[in-house]
């Protein structure tokens, strides 16, 4: 499937989208009101909880942080008609990489330098758990989607048993390595504004938002402003078109993959580095999923994964206040309208298309052109 | 020696325990994907059917009335597969994955909503669920040494569903390779312009199939939590969906291989849990994550054709549109 050629591109890339995420929350409206409760008010609640009080505003940013990496992630898989839905478990063993790095050098290495080496740990480990299913589709033919549900499968097992019996602090219960050393991490927005004399609530924000605003960028430069994009988004529409063109295929799809991981692999930047300055069990809590809902409404553009980031930020963070103003919906309702928005833009994307041609035609038909 | 007999009897028994509703998902696969239309929503469709069950038996008190309730839940999710895939044409993918991030927020929602106990219902006493079942015939061969046991432990004393999965094995295996329905789905999934050209339409084989795919699911998810366990807790098909996709690829989309991998694949998991803390001569402790890891890593393996090639129906994933 791809958009209709029949109507103009601001209303297949900007109206219909948008309709089908009406939809999205219309159908979750109904949700809320079948329980019993005001969907306007849930509504209400949740932009105050997201923009409001005071620090609102940088949970949501943080949390964008994580799904502008897993979007582009998926985005990028996309662009190379690769559907990769791995980004849970890349982004798990990218923090394998940050754990690492940080346990191993932190006591010995200046801070500064350990934290780089850390952010180029996440990539590295999130590149390897995607070149894996990238090689295996690749050279092997096997189907990249079954491949990487099961290594988000046993990357957590792989987790689980190296939190559980290998990295974990001695002497403590519960699965998490020790703290990093004092310099190592990347410093809160709040902290931050402090040094330059400005008053900002507390919040987990922290310069990973910079890092992924600036991959943003070198997203859009790499697909479309260099040859390997253009190679990736030849595959993408058409794999005997590009073997013609001489581009090779196989390669390709495990650069992509190679790159998407890494992507993916930077969510432990925003969660370890950022905030938890550890690594612990189940840090990824899902991103790497959202990431899908996020390239899917985003177009798997920078800017609309940007703003369909930002979306989900708000959901998260105005979803949690849900738990403290009603007694029968809570924050997994966000869950619920997350699987309706991947049901609406994604799986029936389309679906509005037929309609919106017929009614386009009848008002600005011009038959000679359709 | 008499007490390794007990260990590999007890290993038997959970073995079929945690096997049967991968042996129901991974039919329900078969069924789905055999027609073309790729199911990774085996998840969200058990999840989702469980908690109906369980819902439906607290309300009614009837664990028939929840049998039918949750494969009635689990059908309409399929319907929702089929019109975003089927009729929309929409990616077979994103909509399985769209349904099992529904089932899982819908089902904590709901549960929250009308029972406030953290997205667990309560739990339902034995005569609301289906209750292990004595065949009396077998108790009597108790006496004999070895295969009295066996039958007696193994193969008597599970609840209905489980001898319903096998049956739903043989009933899987004759549809589809035995009847004229059978023929066509595997037509649909492999060539449906053939089929199309023959006059059958393709889109009402693909939804029968994945209809049949959902009561099958229904039935998974009924066996989780009204037969199996009493009463639903949240998350609680943890991943066994994806198990089931696993060893219906693994079984090669045929239902008596893919019988023997959910076997498999419950033996690695009631193994696992056997042998947690236990030393072995040779290699010593054995984590428990090996096991949990070694279905998906035997799968991946068997995927990249380096013991023996699966192949996938030829169709698989490709919506069918009469012009192209």
């Amino acid at each position: 499937m791809s958009d209709s050629n029949i109507i103009p591109k601001w209303l297949s890339v900007g109206v219909i989208p948008l309709m089908n995420l009406f939809l999205a929350f219309c159908v979750s409206g109904l949700f809320i009101f079948f329980v019993g409760e005001n969907p306007f008010r849930a509504i209400f609640v949740m932009i105050k909880g997201a923009f409001y009080y005071p620090g609102a505003i940088g949970y949501t940013l943080y949390y964008t942080t994580n799904f502008i990496f897993t979007g582009l992630a998926v985005a990028l898989a996309f662009h190379a008609r690769l559907f990769n839905i791995g980004g849970e478990g890349q982004a798990y063993v990218g923090g394998l990489g940050v754990g690492l790095v940080c346990l191993i050098f932190d006591q010995h290495v200046v801070g500064f330098l350990v934290t780089i080496l850390a952010i180029l740990g996440s990539v590295i480990f999130g590149a390897i758990w995607g070149t894996i299913p990238g090689y295996l589709q690749a050279k092997r033919g096997s189907h990249i989607v079954i491949t990487t549900i099961m290594f988000n499968f046993i990357a957590a097992a792989l987790m689980v048993y190296l939190l559980v019996n290998v990295i974990i602090e001695p002497g403590q219960m519960s699965p998490e390595t020790r703290d990093f050393a004092s310099g190592v991490g990347l410093m809160q927005i709040h902290i931050l504004a402090k040094y330059v004399g400005l008053e900002m609530a507390m919040s987990p924000l922290n310069l990973s938002f910079i890092v992924a605003l600036t991959v943003s960028v070198g997203f859009w430069f790499l697909v479309w402003r260099t040859k390997f994009g253009y190679e990736v988004r030849s595959l993408g529409h058409s794999e005997t078109a590009a073997i013609y063109a001489g581009i090779k295929v196989s390669s390709t799809i495990i650069i992509v993959m190679a790159i998407s991981g890494g992507l993916a692999g930077l969510v432990a930047i925003n969660e370890l580095l950022g905030v938890h300055n550890k690594l612990l069990l189940g840090f990824t809590a899902g991103y790497g999923f959202t990431g899908i809902a996020v390239a899917l409404m985003g177009r798997n553009h920078p800017v609309g994964i940007f703003l369909a980031s930002l979306l989900f930020g708000a959901l998260y963070q105005g979803g949690t206040e849900l738990d403290f103003e009603f007694s029968s919906i809570t924050r997994e309702m966000v869950l619920l309208i997350q699987g309706l928005i991947i049901l609406f833009s994604g799986a029936l994307a389309y679906m509005l298309n037929p309609m919106m041609e017929r009614i386009y035609l009848k008002y600005y038909g011009d038959y000679n052109n359709a | 020696m008499l007490e390794s007999f007990q260990i590999i009897i007890s290993l038997l028994d959970s073995t079929i325990r945690i096997a049967t509703p991968l042996i129901f998902c991974a039919m329900a696969g078969i069924f789905s994907e055999r027609s073309g239309i790729i199911d990774i929503g085996l998840e969200g469709k058990m999840l989702l059917s469980a908690f109906v069950a369980a819902t439906a038996t607290f309300l009614t008190g009837s664990p028939i009335f929840g049998l039918f309730a949750a494969i009635l839940a689990s059908c309409s999710a399929s319907l929702i597969h089929g019109f975003a895939c089927i009729t929309n044409k929409g990616d077979q993918v994103i909509s399985g994955l769209a349904i099992n991030i529904l089932a899982s927020g819908l089902t904590i929602t709901l549960g929250i909503a009308l029972f406030s106990r953290g997205g667990q219902t309560p739990s339902l006493a034995s005569e609301q669920r289906f209750m292990p079942i004595d065949f009396a015939f077998l108790d009597q061969l108790s006496f004999v040494p070895v295969l009295g046991e066996l039958f007696v432990e193994v193969i008597s004393g599970h609840n209905i569903l489980v001898y319903l999965s096998v049956l739903a094995v043989f009933f899987t295996y004759y549809v589809i390779f035995k009847t004229r329905f059978g023929l066509r789905l595997r037509a649909v999934g492999e060539k449906p312009e053939a089929v199309d050209t023959a006059g059958i339409s393709v889109i009402k084989m693909r939804y029968q199939s994945i209809l049949i795919a959902g009561m099958l699911c229904g039935l998974a998810g009924a066996y989780l939590s009204i037969a199996h366990g009493a009463g639903f807790g949240r998350e609680m098909s943890a991943g066994k969906g994806y198990i089931a996709l696993a060893a219906m690829i693994f079984g090669k989309w045929n239902p008596i291989p893919t019988l023997f991998a959910c076997l498999l694949f419950g033996f690695l998991e009631a193994l696992g849990v056997r042998l947690e803390g236990v030393e072995l001569i040779w290699i010593g402790e054995v984590p428990v994550q090996v096991m949990q890891a070694l279905p998906y890593v035997l799968t991946v393996v068997l995927l990249a054709g380096f013991i023996g090639k699966a192949r996938a129906p030829g169709a698989i994933g490709v919506p069918y549109s009469k012009e192209g």
